[in-house]
């Protein structure tokens, strides 16, 4: 995908007036304890995530990228800045707010996959549109559970899974309520190379396939090389981006990032 | 280690203390009960310590017949006798709680619950001898005046100079009351004191001679020296006793009423015991299995099975000595609390100052921490299996225990040596010791084992109890029903615990209704009269004089009214029990079930006796054999047996000897009736009722009832004694709640991350709090779902001992739905401090929680 620097010009231009982004922060800090004590995680960080882009947030650890991700999704607070998910402001919203928000918008994918033991994979895949008492689409349900290619094994519990298996289980669930976002952290941390890259070609294609907007942090160079644009943090503040890139540049950036 | 097992108890505090607090109870029902006897024990002490503090001997009737309800009098003339002896500084004949009722403005006795009502009859020039210290006004003396306790006083109103009545044994009398006393250094509770003059308590009382006789001993001379005295001088049937004797006789005589409750009071605290063992096993098992990391780690870094064991051990030991200190204080107040229950039920029993013994604080104290201790050795043990390597690995579990496969029959064999103890206890045993030893045992055994097997039940019961959370309470429903099938070890210890005082509310349930229907069988068999009069007081010791029945008889309409009194006499060297009947009316009010003989007996009764059936079998009696028995006062009566009769098992309303009226008068030192039974014509009805009701009112201490009400407030005596057991049993529920509460803390704490997940994809907090309730509300159901049916069973088993007394077995459906309810609401308490942590829960900090 090579485009000329005018289609880029105004690509930007169009985005600034069309709200393509669905979740926005705008000037975000953050900080922990006070006077000598006082650690900045973020500082005025301002960033839009695409629509129906793969975003991956990358940095060393105590750069702040774990924060940045968990204030976009509502769950920290900001001490400065606001963040916008689907056009609507969450940084001062209710804890009934946010369940509301995150049952309509939001699906998570964790580094330790956070499966209920008791509960069947389809019924975990399924956990969220219950809980949110909304009837289940099964054409949705069963497409998913192809999708994610444990359709074969969906009567069997976590305990019965791989760690693979475990996650795509997570990541249908993630997906099963369409949400606005999905916001995965570092989804392969807890999963070997092999395993990883299957993962990650799941993520990629549910964005690919359905257009699924999504927020990764990793500090995996693999799993950022499969963004669409990677974000550096470093000392709370975005250092650097970058879009479309192999893991050796990824590699590169990090490490110039890491360097400076 | 040990410092490394204090530490970690310190960071676990919350935890600690819950799991203290289920040992807390017990040891506080322990240490109460021995503080709350101890101190009614030295309250009577004390009072009879006051009552002949100032005499040197006492001498008194000797009792011929044991539980007789007079004993014999001293001679009136015995008093100069002993006033003229040499030794003798001072003496007085006298009257020491006796019974007599003081009567209110409105003309009824003024009592308290079941509280004595004392009378005292003591020579106002001798006050010394009188137990009762005056605080105002002066000793009365004259025909005309009492002193009443400052107690009555205060609670009815009464001052110097008022007028207040007083009944023995005959009519209400009138009297002017000049001065008020209490006994010193003891609270009375309810009772009542009246303190006469001599003469005038020997009229109330209506007795021949004095209670006693006491006297002081010159200066010098030994109180046995006395008693050595008067020994030859003293006339038949009386005995004189140092009053130092006196005192200690009178109070081990209480004392031996009071080890009842004591051993009673023991047991619930043994049961909440055995309870708070269960909810420590568990508490400590599920910490251990949360630590298996930490456990790890220690072993990695070298500590030895032996040390891993060891502060585990010491870890509930310190709680076991922690919780039974705080157990022991906490006895204090509750032996308040029982105390104020005594008195709801009508036990209203004197205080002394709080005493507590070496003994309280030993027996609480090793209780307590041996309980703990012991609870704690399973999970200790099954520490020190924990492998090193499971420091390093995410998510490591317990390994299982080696002996796991054998706990089907262990827990099988556990059942069935208790239920043979229990059928032992109830069907081949004899002697109250052995009987109960064997029942506790084996019902103890039973729980355990059920307790044991119980984890192999959890899903088939959580699968039916849980129908109605996966039914109704949506997504957070199902998902506490999963939850409570996670761990079915975990569930099941915390669901026995509850079963335990589940299953003994419903035993005492089921008992109850079979009992309640024995009586009411029993009295309708027995009683054919339309009316019954019975005492107004609900103390059972104060039968009325016989002018009720004179009174009723001659009413127009009514058939027939006839009294029945009753007392002890010796017979074949044994005291029984013996009733009097007027043979004349008595057959037309009570059915006798006739074995030898028939109603015709009763008409030429004469000198005759008629025998309970199977007390005329043990001593070989039949028509026509000859009966002596020796009256309480010492006079033999020869007898003829007219007739044997089956008395019913359950509920007897007439002794093995039933002999006439004229014979019993002469013999038995004042007759009173305990019942009055009227037949009418036509049958009760409101009309008659109001007739009887008026003619009886000028008697201010009895009531008259239908036949059929009197029947129903029998049976409704059982449900005082069942409420009694229900308020201790609740105890052991209240320990049980400790565990359910405890469980659901450490469940919470466990899933931390995975309720941060259940947040982060839409959960609300309500949603979460729902989900830990019905998880609660299941287990506390599954806790029902063992007990009820046990203790039913149990029931069964009891009553099928006790056919023979006509105890049937009737399923108190009411009551057990009721306890059903009960525990869910338990359930529902138990997870209000739990589903509130969980709600609380930052999302945040709960999903990066390892």
């Amino acid at each position: 995908m090579s485009a000329s620097p005018m289609y880029e010009e105004v690509s930007e231009a169009l985005s600034s007036v069309r709200p393509s982004a669905v979740v926005t922060a705008d000037g975000l800090s953050k900080c922990y304890g006070e006077g000598d004590a006082r650690v900045d995680a973020l500082r005025n960080v301002s960033l839009a995530v695409d629509e129906g882009r793969l975003t991956a947030i990358m940095g060393p650890s105590g750069s702040g990228k774990s924060t940045l991700m968990h204030i976009l999704a509502g769950l920290d607070q900001p001490s400065e800045g606001t963040v916008s998910i689907a056009g609507v402001e969450i940084s001062s919203m209710s804890d009934a707010q946010l369940t509301r928000l995150r049952r309509r918008h939001i699906g998570f994918v964790f580094q330790f996959f956070n499966l209920l033991p008791m509960l069947t994979a389809e019924e975990n895949v399924r956990l969220p549109l219950e809980i949110a008492g909304v009837k289940p689409d099964r054409e949705w349900v069963e497409e998913l559970l192809v999708t994610v290619g444990i359709d074969g094994r969906r009567k069997h519990r976590p305990s019965e899974l791989s760690g693979g298996q475990q996650q795509r289980v997570s990541i249908a669930r993630a997906l099963v309520t369409r949400p606005t976002v999905l916001f995965a952290d570092e989804p392969t941390g807890n999963l070997d190379s092999t395993t990883s890259r299957d993962v990650l070609a799941l993520l990629r294609h549910s964005v690919d396939e359905l257009g699924q907007t999504t927020v990764m942090v990793t500090h995996d160079p693999q799993a950022a090389a499969l963004a669409d644009r990677i974000l550096f943090l470093a000392d709370g503040r975005i250092v650097k981006e970058i879009r479309e890139s192999t893991a050796a540049e990824v590699l590169a950036a990090m490490q110039e990032v890491t360097g400076r | 280690m040990i410092k490394v097992a204090i530490k970690g108890m310190l960071g676990r505090k919350t935890r600690a203390i819950l799991t203290g607090l289920a040992i807390v109870l017990g040891v506080a029902m322990i240490s109460g009960t021995y503080i709350l006897t101890d101190t009614i024990q030295q309250a009577f002490n004390n009072v009879f310590q006051a009552s002949y503090r100032n005499s040197s001997v006492v001498i008194g009737g000797k009792q011929i017949v044991a539980e007789a309800n007079n004993d014999p009098t001293v001679p009136r003339s015995f008093l100069a006798k002993v006033r003229a002896m040499p030794d003798v500084a001072a003496a007085a004949g006298g009257y020491l709680f006796d019974q007599i009722e003081l009567v209110g403005h409105d003309g009824k006795g003024i009592t308290n619950g079941s509280a004595p009502t004392l009378g005292f009859g003591v020579d106002p020039s001798e006050s010394r001898f009188n137990p009762i210290t005056l605080t105002a006004g002066r000793w009365a003396s004259g025909p005309g005046e009492v002193v009443i306790d400052t107690g009555t006083a205060s609670r009815d109103h009464y001052r110097i100079g008022d007028t207040i009545g007083a009944k023995g044994d005959g009519p209400v009398g009138y009297y002017t009351i000049v001065g008020l006393g209490k006994i010193k250094g003891v609270s009375i509770g309810g009772a009542t004191l009246a303190s006469f003059d001599t003469a005038t308590a020997q009229a109330i009382l209506h007795k021949p001679g004095y209670d006693g006789i006491v006297a002081a001993a010159k200066p010098g001379i030994s109180q046995a020296h006395l008693a050595d005295e008067i020994r030859p001088l003293l006339p038949p049937h009386t005995q004189v006793r140092t009053s130092e004797a006196q005192a200690k006789s009178s109070a081990a005589q209480v004392a031996k009423g009071g080890k009842v409750i004591t051993y009673l009071l023991l047991a619930f605290g043994g049961i909440a015991l055995f309870v708070g063992a269960f909810v420590i096993f568990n508490t400590i098992s599920i910490t251990v299995s949360q630590r298996t990391r930490e456990l790890a780690t220690l072993r990695t870094l070298g500590a030895s099975r032996r040390q891993v064991r060891r502060s585990v051990l010491i870890e509930s030991a310190l709680i076991g000595v922690a919780a039974s200190v705080v157990g022991l204080a906490s006895g204090l107040g509750l032996a308040k609390g029982l105390n104020a229950l005594f008195q709801t039920v009508g036990l209203d029993l004197p205080q002394a100052s709080t005493v507590v013994a070496p003994r309280t604080i030993i027996v609480s104290l090793l209780a307590g921490t041996i309980v703990t201790v012991l609870a704690g050795l399973f999970p200790a043990i099954r520490a020190t299996r924990v492998p090193a390597i499971s420091a390093v690995r995410e998510g490591a579990v317990m390994p299982k225990s080696r002996r796991a496969s054998w706990r089907p029959y262990i827990a099988a064999a556990t059942m069935l040596l208790g239920l043979a103890l229990v059928a032992d206890g109830l069907f081949a045993s004899s002697g109250v010791g052995a009987v109960l030893m064997l029942l506790g045992l084996g019902t103890l055994l039973v729980f355990s084992g059920v307790a044991l097997v119980s984890s192999y039940l959890v899903r088939p019961l959580a699968a039916v109890v849980g129908l109605p959370a996966r039914r109704f309470a949506g997504t957070a429903g199902r998902l506490a029903a999963a939850n409570s099938v996670r761990n079915t070890g975990r569930t099941a210890a915390t669901a026995a615990a509850l079963m335990i005082g589940v299953a003994l509310v419903a035993f005492v349930a089921t008992l109850g209704a079979g009992l309640r229907n024995s009586v009411s069988d029993a009295l309708n068999k027995q009683v054919t009269a339309d009316y019954v009069v019975t005492p107004n007081s609900t103390n059972s010791n104060s039968p009325f004089p016989t002018g009720e029945a004179k009174t009723l008889a001659a009413l127009p309409g009514v058939r027939a009214a006839t009294g029945l009194s009753s007392d002890r006499a010796k017979a074949f060297g044994k005291s029984t029990g013996i009733a009097a009947i007027d043979p004349a009316a008595f057959g037309s009010v009570y059915h006798f079930a006739w074995k030898q003989g028939s109603e015709a007996v009763l008409s030429g009764l004469g000198n005759g006796a008629i025998v309970d059936s199977s007390y005329a079998g043990t001593h070989h009696l039949s028509v026509g054999s000859p009966l002596t028995i020796e009256s309480p006062i010492g006079r033999i009566v020869r007898l003829d047996v007219k007739a044997t009769f089956h008395a019913p098992q359950a509920d007897p309303l007439l002794p093995n000897i039933v002999i006439s009226k004229q014979v019993f008068d002469g013999n038995f030192p004042q007759p009173k009736d305990e019942y009055a039974f009227v037949s009418v014509d036509g049958g009760a009805n409101a009309r008659t009722t109001a007739k009887l009701q008026h003619a009886l009112a000028p008697f201010a201490d009895t009531t008259v009832q239908t036949q059929s009400a009197w029947v129903a407030a029998q049976a409704q005596t059982v449900n005082q004694t069942l409420d009694l057991f229900y308020v201790l049993l609740a105890l052991s529920v209240i320990v049980s709640v400790f565990g359910m509460v405890n469980t659901l803390v450490l469940a919470v704490f466990e899933r931390t991350r995975e309720l941060g997940m259940l947040r982060a994809i839409g959960m609300t907090r309500r949603q979460m709090r729902r989900m830990i309730r019905q998880e609660s509300v299941i287990t506390a159901l599954i806790g029902a779902a063992l007990g009820l049916p046990l203790g039913v069973f149990l029931a069964a088993l009891a009553t099928r001992a006790m056919t023979s007394l006509g105890v049937g077995f009737h399923l108190p459906i009411n009551e057990l739905v009721v306890f059903a309810l009960i525990a869910v609401a338990a359930g529902i308490g138990a997870a209000v401090i739990p589903a509130r942590r969980a709600a609380r829960l930052n999302v945040l900090a709960a999903l990066q929680y390892e």
